[in-house]
């Protein structure tokens, strides 16, 4: 199983405790997270499912490579935390 | 007197009336961007658009004035065209999702329906107090839409919704930058009013285009529904023919730029606006807060500054920032957080807040 993670300043608007998947993508990752927490997906993808533009999901501490999509492939006990894209300042 | 809503960059404020004015009375969602607040006169729920950056645009509403607040659906696009970039009249690549709530408005041909702007361009119709939306698909795809663009943002947004006292399937929506579109059949058709106005800013073949024209604000008066008024990227407008044309009103105080027009419902002759330098600056005219108005249908204008600051105010007030009540009450918000409110139709102002975050939009509660 992999671990969703989601940052703690999302958890303020809408709950979204670590969750434990059993997925091939992150995109499949979320899904699962997403189908029983619906209102969450619209904090984290866009209109059209891509990633926000200014999130950023990490898998096992590397961002991913398709925000679009999010095909990016997840291992058994990868963690992936769903983070805003800081940039400092 | 009414309570007063101050949407601004870190929480929506309620003002309440006091025996010389307002007083600021309690916050709601306090640390959170707020784009605009709109109550519905019809049920008295209050809706509130926050804009959360990073997590997305999210609308509210509370039932009981505020006391509990429920998040409801935001306007959401289409899956758009796969494989085909689309961009705005500008180039800039255009994403169909929703970046901002711009406008908000009861849809007042049915029960509990709600008309709604967005940036990029989109206007969204709920029938059921924002539960859901959909998008309005004959302005969305309208061949024109593709001449739209930013205004002040990357992309046109509609910000204004003036739903026909006369008839409410007839609506005028205003674009910046696009112009003004009139449905006169709740939306299924959409025709462009902006025809006769001067855009000063782009090439001489484009400037009486329709689509051309910024119009950061338009109002229609309620009493004499044939009179709309505009504050437009360089110029205010006046129709007194239901939009066939449009008379440019040059001589209008310290300045013709600004964001914010409203018209007094029961007088069409009568209008505010506050000037800024234009947009080179967009600070007021010299340091000096005024707001200006007119009695005469724009023949002239009065220039109104008791009570406001005179020296070294740098205020902007934006196109949401400027209400009146149903008692005839004014009240207006800046960036720099300060609100002032006019009980004698302008003729003087007091201080309602010099503390306020970043103010973008004051509304009252009917």
């Amino acid at each position: 199983m992999a671990t969703v993670v989601f940052t703690q300043n999302l958890r303020r608007h809408v709950a979204c405790p670590p969750e434990a998947v059993d997925a091939a993508t992150v995109a499949q990752a979320l899904a699962i997270v997403f189908a029983s927490n619906p209102r969450l997906r619209g904090y984290v993808l866009d209109d059209q499912g891509a990633l926000r533009h200014h999130m950023m999901v990490f898998v096992d501490g590397e961002p991913i490579t398709d925000r679009r999509h999010l095909s990016d492939p997840i291992a058994p006990g990868s963690e992936l935390y769903v983070m805003q894209a800081l940039s400092g300042g | 007197m009414h309570s007063m809503l101050i949407s601004t960059r870190k929480g929506l404020f309620v003002a309440e009336p006091t025996s010389g004015g307002y007083a600021i009375d309690r916050g709601h969602f306090v640390g959170d961007n707020l784009s605009l607040a709109m109550v519905d006169p019809r049920d008295g729920a209050w809706y509130a658009a926050l804009d959360h950056g990073h997590f997305g645009v999210k609308l509210h509403r509370s039932d009981d004035r505020g006391a509990t607040w429920a998040e409801i659906a935001t306007p959401a696009y289409p899956p758009q065209p796969e494989g085909e970039v689309q961009t705005n009249y500008f180039g800039l690549e255009l994403k169909w999702s929703t970046s901002l709530v711009w406008s908000l408005a009861p849809a007042l041909d049915a029960d509990g329906a709600l008309w709604c702007g967005t940036i990029p361009g989109g206007l969204f119709r709920s029938e059921d107090r924002g539960a859901s939306w959909s998008l309005v698909d004959a302005l969305w795809f309208h061949p024109d839409r593709k001449k739209w663009g930013g205004g002040g943002r990357d992309h046109a947004g509609i910000h204004s919704i003036c739903v026909d006292p006369r008839d409410p399937r007839t609506v005028a929506v205003a674009v910046s930058t696009g112009g003004i579109w009139r449905t006169r059949d709740a939306g299924a058709t959409w025709t462009n009013c902006a025809d006769g106005m001067r855009a000063e800013y782009v090439p001489p073949e484009l400037v009486h285009d329709g689509n051309a024209q910024d119009v950061h604000c338009l109002v229609q008066c309620a009493a004499t529904p044939t009179t709309f008024w505009v504050q437009h990227h360089n110029g205010i407008f006046v129709s007194t023919d239901d939009m066939a044309t449009w008379t440019e009103l040059e001589d209008a105080g310290p300045s013709r730029f600004g964001f914010p027009v409203v018209v007094d419902p029961n007088d069409p002759n009568t209008a505010w606006f506050v000037p800024a330098i234009k947009d080179e600056k967009r600070i007021p005219v010299d340091g000096k807060v005024v707001v200006t108005r007119t009695r005469d249908g724009g023949k002239s204008f009065d220039v109104l500054s008791a009570g406001l600051p005179s020296r070294f105010a740098y205020d902007l007030v934006y196109r949401h920032g400027f209400a009146r009540a149903p008692d005839g009450a004014l009240a207006f918000g800046s960036t720099t957080g300060n609100v002032f409110a006019s009980l004698d139709g302008g003729d003087h102002w007091a201080v309602v807040s010099n503390y306020l975050p970043p103010v973008y939009a004051v509304t009252f509660v009917a």
